[in-house]
């Protein structure tokens, strides 16, 4: 690998504990009621509010409508995900010391697919949240679910939410874009010196 | 004559003619001077918008202090002091029941006058706001953060405490005085049981410094000043080149001690009295005077537990004229004098002279010499006075008639009120020439220009705090609220902006600049830092308890619903103590709580706080109790029963939310 790709993939791997610092993603709930902004932030170990309290305001505001409260201690992504990164980062390493494209290559394999499976499974937690309700809720509302998106926003009733990837996130992308440039370069470096050689 | 006389002649008789008609023609409809062409503007302030300042204004008879956004004339929030308040339940809850305990017991009302907020350097800081109750003699601390009355301390050997609650330069000490003299106990006076016309024997006033500590706020009383037995009227600690020193005004240097509107208003002259605190406070560090018993009550919300408690002060320090040499002075100043201002600078002391055609006003530097050169004509008690020529600046003429109170503004101009001519009067600091005078709706009592009373007023606004309301308002019956009117004074001639309605009767308000106090504010109280005894933190720590006739439930609420909401097993004879906590944690979900047929007022529970109300049920029966603050869309539904059996019935204790019990 070239002295260049090898600094770029030393940067990849460093900047996934970025997401130890920052939220992964962001959900903001706009609604009359709340000028003083609610939301939370989604880290890859925790949950926690935009603003003090946020966590609790927005529980209390879903049991009308029989949602399960978000209690980030029972959410067992958040014990899994810090290794998940972790494994992603030093395994990036093991790929500068041992030199090796195929290696390089399995590396993005894996990162690509814990990526896949964290935002599917993502999807699938915001699934559940927003279709399992319960049956005794005071508000209910025939056809109607309160899954917030993923990406984007959406008029949940009174509640306009958007969610959108925080700074960590952001940065797992990039981490997996350098990857993905390193691999692209590397490869296409190598077409060019067999050419010459030819 | 010449053409331009006659045409001059023609011209001023067509404006007479003019006026004439105007007058003839009764013009109900416009007799206010509205001041600017876009006065409309000025005061509006958009929807969701905030005010350049927060008034602070006395309520008089109503016992608290209510709050006003300037320019707007909003009425914005009314702080519970001295009256039992049953919108919220202050006075009446156990955590706030002690606030208004008395020597004489529970008074349930004052009489709110003169509101200062707490200053450093001689400016506002917006930390507190002191006040006094008149009636019964006492002083109260509101935090500004929480819009609260956090301590009342009772002022002993005083009636009629009127000439308070005045703050020093850096709040060391609020001032209070006795306004209508008593006598006062042995060994102090000759008792208290003496005939009434044995005034000028046994009557005296009394000044008392209140000592405030710099960090939590807390008075105490620091020592009294035993004076003749004059009507200390009004009062201000000086600023500047005289912030050691504190000024009163008083009448009835006549003594009498009845039919006061006469027998008080004989002699030409009555009184300023002067104090350089800075000394008086030395003479007491240093011993001097006598200590005294006394029984006052002082009444603090505990720090940590926000739940109020009453302890008796029983001594008092009292120093005599003669422990303050050179400390203490009478001013002469005409006639009956009411107010007094400092000016910014501190070198003029202005009074008003209600009784008198012009407005004194008297050099502090002058003063100093007159104290220097011993420049004095007798003495009152050992109480040297000082030679009313040597110390005046000047008089300021055409005042106006009644003359009550002087403000500043920033640019070096004073403004005085009028009671009789119903108008307030601008004039020159330094020369005392009237600039400028305008009619006010109707007998202005205290003024307020804002900042008015600091080192560097803010100026921009003036505030009527006018006695009589009469027609400037749609009328409500024979009582009505007074009626304030702002006053732009940014230019060379004030502009009346703004009628509002206000509630009470305020005698005394203060401005703040809105910045000084809005970001500071309590939005909510932290569950985990309640520290009230009776605190349920979760649904979960919620029970009810019973150690004999005593039941105490520990309930909580949050939206939609109260726990417990059932309950059984209380019987007639029992007395209960519901404690509430509010478990919500988020700004403006307060819920209320009521209890049918409770001979208590209802309370409103902020979110994190806990409030206590006692119930004595009389008759067997289930009754509801419900949420009285519209929390939710759920609110109607947020309620409970609580069964009631008659004493001798086997009922157990039972309770609980949703379930059977």
């Amino acid at each position: 690998m070239k002295l260049k790709n090898k600094i770029l993939l030393v940067v990849a791997s460093i900047i996934l504990f970025a997401v130890f610092l920052f939220p992964l993603w962001k959900i903001h709930l706009d609604a009359p009621q709340y000028p003083e902004g609610l939301g939370v932030n989604i880290w890859i170990h925790n949950i926690t509010a935009l603003h003090p309290h946020n966590l609790e305001t927005i529980n209390d505001l879903n049991h009308y409508i029989g949602m399960k409260a978000i209690e980030p201690d029972s959410v067992p992504e958040l014990k899994i995900m810090p290794y998940a990164i972790i494994f992603i980062a030093v395994f990036g390493f093991i790929v500068i010391l041992f030199n090796n494209r195929i290696l390089l290559t399995g590396w993005l394999v894996t990162f690509t697919g814990m990526a896949i499976a964290g935002i599917t499974d993502f999807y699938l937690w915001l699934y559940d949240y927003g279709h399992n309700l319960n049956p005794n809720a005071a508000i209910k509302i025939p056809g109607m679910s309160f899954q917030p998106p993923v990406f984007g926003s959406r008029q949940l009733l009174n509640i306009h939410v958007t969610s959108f990837p925080g700074l960590g996130g952001i940065l797992v992308v990039l981490s997996l874009l350098i990857g993905i440039y390193v691999l692209v370069n590397e490869i296409i470096s190598s077409k060019k010196r067999k050419l010459q050689k030819g | 004559m010449s053409i331009k006389k006659y045409l001059k002649t023609i011209y001023m008789g067509g404006i007479s003619l003019i006026v004439t008609a105007y007058m003839i023609s009764g013009c109900t409809s416009q007799k206010t001077k509205i001041g600017g062409g876009d006065a409309a503007s000025e005061v509006y302030v958009a929807p969701g918008k905030h005010d350049e300042f927060y008034s602070f204004m006395s309520g008089g008879w109503s016992g608290n202090v209510s709050v006003y956004g300037i320019p707007s004339g909003r009425h914005l929030y009314t702080i519970p002091v001295f009256s039992q308040t049953p919108t919220n339940g202050y006075g009446y809850t156990e955590e706030t029941k002690a606030l208004l305990n008395t020597s004489f017991g529970m008074v349930p009302w004052g009489d709110t006058h003169h509101v200062q907020p707490s200053k450093t350097n001689g400016e506002y800081d917006g930390r507190w706001v002191f006040v006094n109750d008149r009636n019964t003699p006492r002083i109260a601390r509101i935090d500004l953060k929480t819009f609260r009355t956090d301590e009342i301390i009772e002022i002993p050997n005083t009636g009629g405490q009127h000439a308070s609650a005045f703050c020093s330069s850096n709040t060391e000490y609020i001032s209070a005085n006795t306004e209508y003299s008593i006598p006062l106990p042995k060994p102090l006076g000759s008792g208290v049981d003496v005939p009434i016309s044995s005034y000028k024997k046994n009557f005296h006033g009394t000044i008392s410094l209140i000592k405030v500590d710099q960090n939590t706020g807390e008075m105490n009383i620091g020592f009294q000043i035993e004076v003749p037995p004059f009507d200390y009227d009004l009062g201000r600690f000086g600023l500047g080149v005289s912030k050691d020193w504190v000024f009163y005004t008083c009448y009835n240097s006549e003594e009498a001690h009845t039919l006061l509107e006469v027998n008080a208003s004989q002699k030409d002259k009555d009184f300023v009295l002067a104090v350089n605190w800075k000394k008086a406070e030395q003479a007491a560090a240093d011993g001097k005077g006598q200590i005294v018993s006394v029984n006052v009550d002082h009444n603090l919300r505990d720090p940590e537990t926000g739940v109020a408690k009453t302890e008796v002060i029983k001594q008092v320090r009292v120093l005599k004229p003669s422990d303050l040499t050179g400390a203490i002075y009478y001013m002469p100043a005409p006639k009956s004098p009411h107010g007094i201002n400092v000016s910014p600078d501190g070198e003029y002391i202005a009074e008003g002279g209600k009784l008198s055609t012009v407005v004194p006003v008297e050099s502090f530097t002058k003063m100093q010499q007159a104290i220097q050169n011993n420049d004095t004509t007798g003495s009152l008690e050992g109480i040297p006075i000082l030679k009313y020529e040597s110390i005046l600046a000047y008089e300021v003429k055409n005042a106006g008639l009644g003359p009550l109170h002087v403000e500043y503004d920033d640019q070096g101009h004073a403004y005085n009120s009028d009671f009789i001519s119903s108008e307030i009067v601008k004039w020159d600091l330094k020369t005392g020439k009237v600039l400028d005078r305008h009619p006010a709706y109707y007998s202005t009592g205290h003024l307020t220009v804002a900042g008015g009373d600091t080192r560097h007023p803010y100026g921009k606004y003036l505030i009527a705090l006018n006695k009589i309301t009469k027609d400037r308002y749609l009328p409500t019956g024979p009582e009505m609220f007074a009626g304030e009117q702002l006053f732009d004074i940014s230019g060379d001639k004030m502009k009346l902006i703004l009628d509002f309605p206000v509630e009470g009767e305020p005698h005394n308000a203060a401005e703040l600049p809105a910045s000084l106090i809005d970001t500071g504010q309590v939005k909510y109280f932290k569950l985990s830092d309640n520290r009230n005894p009776y605190v349920t933190r979760t649904e979960h720590d919620t029970k009810v308890v019973r150690d004999g006739k005593r039941v105490d439930v520990y309930m909580t609420a949050i939206r939609s619903h109260f726990t417990p909401d059932n309950i059984e097993g209380i019987k007639v004879g029992d007395t209960v103590y519901l404690h509430v906590t509010n478990i919500e944690q988020e700004w403006d979900i307060p819920h209320g709580f009521a209890m049918k047929g409770n001979l208590n007022s209802g309370m409103l529970i902020m979110p994190g706080e806990t409030r206590s109300t006692i119930w004595k049920p009389q008759n067997p029966g289930v009754y509801p109790f419900y949420c009285t603050d519209f929390c939710s869309a759920l609110h109607q539904e947020m309620q409970g029963y609580v069964r009631v059996s008659p004493a001798n019935s086997d009922v157990k204790l039972a309770y609980g939310t949703n379930k059977d019990l």
